[in-house]
């Protein structure tokens, strides 16, 4: 039986669950069954969520099994980290975001942001192919803005197969799941990614 | 939005549970829903916002859900299909009247959503089982497992209200509001929105001697839907003819985790997936026992079908384990996940399973993974608000914590909220504690929090003499979740102006004389008016009057106003921090012992320009 597990991680704001949401209706126009499960409300307001997607042939649980994710979409190279349990050596992808963004308690508490690479090693227990891209940077150059690093990342995964969907669908999902105002610029990112070397 | 009100019969499209809910009441041909927005279920509400008018029914966002729930008993008693929606604690606040309501009964179907929450991932209260109301009520409940159950359930719910003329529970977790999955959808049924209230066809007036009539006549009721419940096809077996002696009983979100741990364990368990959860069908349960050596109840959050089948165990012979949450095989509290319900079975099964949570999570314990807590937006009117109050009494107060955004001020560098309890609470328990202390105490509410539960508070605090300071948060929205309006904004669910009823004009009618008004983000006023307020004999209320900011940045760029931005000055900022450490904006942060700020994360509130010493940040050209 099929099946393929996502974990998108990030912060409230990043469009973790806009990316989710696309993913769901990119499945859905394969002719997948889908489920995924959001954080609302207070996971959000710059704090750190994580948000769930598996499709397949038939698909119950909305919550992706510790080890069990295929793909790991981290935009925010701290949030890869503290997702990571959710990868496997033997299986898992993780796409990590290497543009930081420092949580405030960090300053008041003192504390440190740990290095990138502390980050990718320790990812390297939990995955076999840690991919680390400056999708925010990326995105910016040719948006404008950091937001659109979610969706360059998508065009990413789908150009070097680490997600199994179509093109073609990802883009009817960014038409779902998109308002029409920023579906042009959604596209935009989407391609820039998708060409990336 | 376009496939629920739009989406034909017989079309797939994805869906969010809350979304599924909405499209089966309009298949369900609902003409009135009320709410007040409380998450999880704060999607349901407005998602009737967004459609209502072109679904041609009635949506409003009710000032607190007792008021919603009257108003959708009224449209029921009136014979208009009625939904009324909220979280946990909005059907404890709503539970004076759901009593009841049960008694009396309804014309129309009617059915309440309550949205549980499981590990609090979105709501700040308690792990709340919301299952025990349809016990102590002697409502119906149905208990959906994924977005497709939603909608199905949802209309089956209007049907048995209607049929028994009853109100029916329909209950949610969170991992099922805000799952998303596949919905086929049905046929919307145009509703009445247009009833009348008849005073004879129902048991409306619950006072005695009729009350001990309608009581007979509810447990009437009960009697009929325990023998629908034993047949109805939303309780089904899975795996009849399993050989194997544990026997699964599961409802709810659970069920998924049940289906795939089996899945995992390559296990053929027999499952009794019940989806009437109360009244429990209990002739199914013991027939589905007779032959099992042992049971396993996998539900979220408490132990309460558990108990229920512990009982009917205990009637058909003693040698019976029941396994579940109160048995300890299965976490006690906390969100239940599938790994909880893969060791479950493991451990009675012996059957050896290849997933090893504990060893994944030994290695995950080695990371060194700082934290990252929610934080009020860049320009938030609460933070200047708190910054300005802890600048002038500093640690030397009691801060009484109420429920919205502001509660983020828990956390350094604020620490505002010294204990939170409920809607409302902030005034009541600082009333207490003024009365048996001499500290200062200041109490802050929101706007929303203020009309939901506030007023009484208020009241009380005048009437009985005690002298807090009284700070309500007026930030012209409830906020906290998805900025839908309240009765001080204006503006109803049906997207129509009303009238716009004054905080101020509330507070000083309940008798309080020292009433200000003051814009926080003018700090130096606010930090006068806290110090002012404190010298007080009597209670004194402060409005913090100033837009969300994130409703600000949204009308400013719609209108075209430009939003300025700020940095720091590197020659004249001596690295004092207040701007970071006290003040704590997220749009402001050190690099190299230097104070920057992102110009991407800053909303242009100017805030840090004055409370700068040095007066170092300024407007970037």
């Amino acid at each position: 039986m099929m099946e393929f597990n996502v974990i998108i991680t990030g912060i409230g704001g990043q469009g973790v669950l806009t990316l989710t949401n696309i993913i769901t209706w990119s499945a859905l126009k394969e002719g997948f069954d889908v489920k995924a499960s959001e954080l609302h409300g207070l996971a959000q307001r710059g704090g750190a969520i994580a948000c769930h997607v598996r499709f397949g042939d038939e698909i119950y649980s909305p919550l992706v099994l510790e080890g069990k994710a295929d793909l790991v979409f981290a935009l925010e190279p701290l949030e890869a980290l503290r997702s990571c349990y959710f990868g496997s050596k033997n299986k898992t992808i993780f796409l990590v975001n290497t543009h930081r963004l420092i949580p405030l308690s960090i300053f008041i508490n003192k504390e440190g942001y740990p290095s990138l690479s502390y980050i990718a090693d320790a990812l390297k227990s939990f995955s076999n192919k840690v991919i680390l891209i400056d999708a925010s940077e990326m995105a910016k150059k040719v948006t404008g803005d950091t937001i659109m690093a979610n969706i360059y990342m998508l065009g990413y995964a789908c150009a070097k197969n680490l997600i199994p969907l179509k093109r073609e669908s990802i883009l009817y999902g960014i038409e779902e799941a998109v308002s029409q105002k920023y579906l042009g610029l959604n596209r935009k990112a989407f391609d820039l990614g998708f060409e990336a070397i | 939005m376009n496939h629920i009100l739009f989406g034909e019969c017989g079309n797939k499209v994805i869906l969010l549970g809350n979304e599924a809910i909405v499209r089966g009441a309009l298949e369900a041909g609902v003409g009135f829903s009320s709410t007040y927005p409380g998450t999880p279920a704060s999607e349901i509400g407005d998602t009737f916002a967004e459609i209502a008018k072109d679904a041609g029914l009635y949506f409003e966002y009710s000032v607190n859900e007792k008021v919603a729930l009257e108003a959708a008993a009224g449209a029921a008693l009136s014979g208009v299909r009625s939904m009324v929606s909220f979280k946990q604690y909005g059907l404890n606040v709503s539970s004076d009247s759901v009593f009841p309501l049960a008694y009396i009964g309804v014309r129309a179907g009617m059915v309440i959503v309550v949205a549980d929450d499981p590990n609090c991932w979105s709501s700040a209260q308690s792990e709340q089982d919301s299952r025990y109301y349809a016990r102590l009520a002697h409502i119906p409940m149905l208990e959906p497992a994924d977005s497709q159950e939603c909608k199905d359930f949802t209309k089956i719910a209007f049907d048995l209200s209607e049929k028994f003329k009853i109100p029916v529970l329909l209950r949610t977790t969170t991992r099922v509001s805000h799952g998303r999955g596949v919905v086929t959808l049905g046929k919307i049924v145009k509703g009445k929105k247009l009833g009348e209230f008849s005073k004879d066809s129902i048991r409306l007036r619950n006072f005695p001697p009729y009350i001990m009539e309608t009581h007979r006549e509810l447990h009437k009721k009960l009697d009929e839907l325990r023998k629908l419940s034993e047949e109805i096809n939303i309780n089904y077996l899975l795996n009849e003819n399993s050989k194997n002696d544990l026997g699964i009983v599961t409802t709810g979100v659970a069920f998924n985790y049940v289906i795939d741990a089996l899945h995992d364990l390559n296990l053929d368990l027999p499952v009794l997936k019940l989806g009437l959860t109360y009244p429990l069908p209990e002739d199914r349960l013991r027939s589905f026992m007779r032959n099992l050596k042992s049971v396993l109840i996998v539900e979220e959050i408490e132990p309460i079908l558990e108990e229920g089948v512990n009982a009917l165990a205990k009637d058909l012979k003693t040698e019976l384990r029941v396994y579940g949450r109160k048995e300890g095989h299965l976490p006690k509290s906390g969100e239940l996940k599938e790994g909880d319900v893969l060791i479950a079975i493991s451990k009675i099964t012996g059957v050896k399973s290849q997933y090893n949570p504990i060893a994944q999570k030994e290695e995950y314990k080695k990371l060194s993974i700082i934290k990252r807590l929610p934080v009020m937006c860049p320009g938030c009117p609460h933070r200047a608000t708190f910054f300005a109050t802890k600048s002038v009494v500093g640690k030397d107060a009691v801060f009484g914590g109420d429920i919205g955004c502001y509660i983020l001020g828990i956390y350094p560098p604020f620490e505002t909220q010294d204990f939170v309890f409920s809607m409302g609470a902030s005034e009541g328990v600082i009333h207490g504690i003024k009365k048996v202390s001499n500290q200062k105490a200041i109490a802050f509410i929101g706007d929303s929090t203020f009309f939901h539960a506030g007023i009484p508070g208020l009241i009380n605090t005048v009437y009985n003499k005690s002298n807090p300071l009284i700070i309500i948060l007026d930030n012209r929205s409830t906020a906290m979740t998805g900025h839908q309006p309240h009765p001080g904004v204006g503006i109803t669910g049906m997207g129509e102006k009303s009238k716009v009823i004054n905080i101020e004009d509330i507070v000083k009618a309940c008798g309080v004389e020292n009433v200000m008004v003051v814009d926080p983000f003018n700090v130096k006023e606010m930090e006068d008016a806290v110090r002012e307020c404190l010298k007080k004999d009597t209670v004194s209320v402060i409005v913090a009057k100033r837009e969300c900011q994130l409703l600000a940045i949204r009308r400013k760029k719609k209108e075209g106003i430009i939003i300025p931005k700020f940095s720091i000055d590197q020659s004249l900022c001596d690295n004092c921090g207040i701007c970071l450490y006290q003040f704590g904006c997220p749009a402001i942060f050190m690099d190299n012992d230097k104070f920057y700020i992102d110009k991407e994360l800053c909303t242009g509130c100017a805030v840090c320009v004055r409370i700068c010493p040095k007066k170092a940040i300024k407007a970037v050209k």
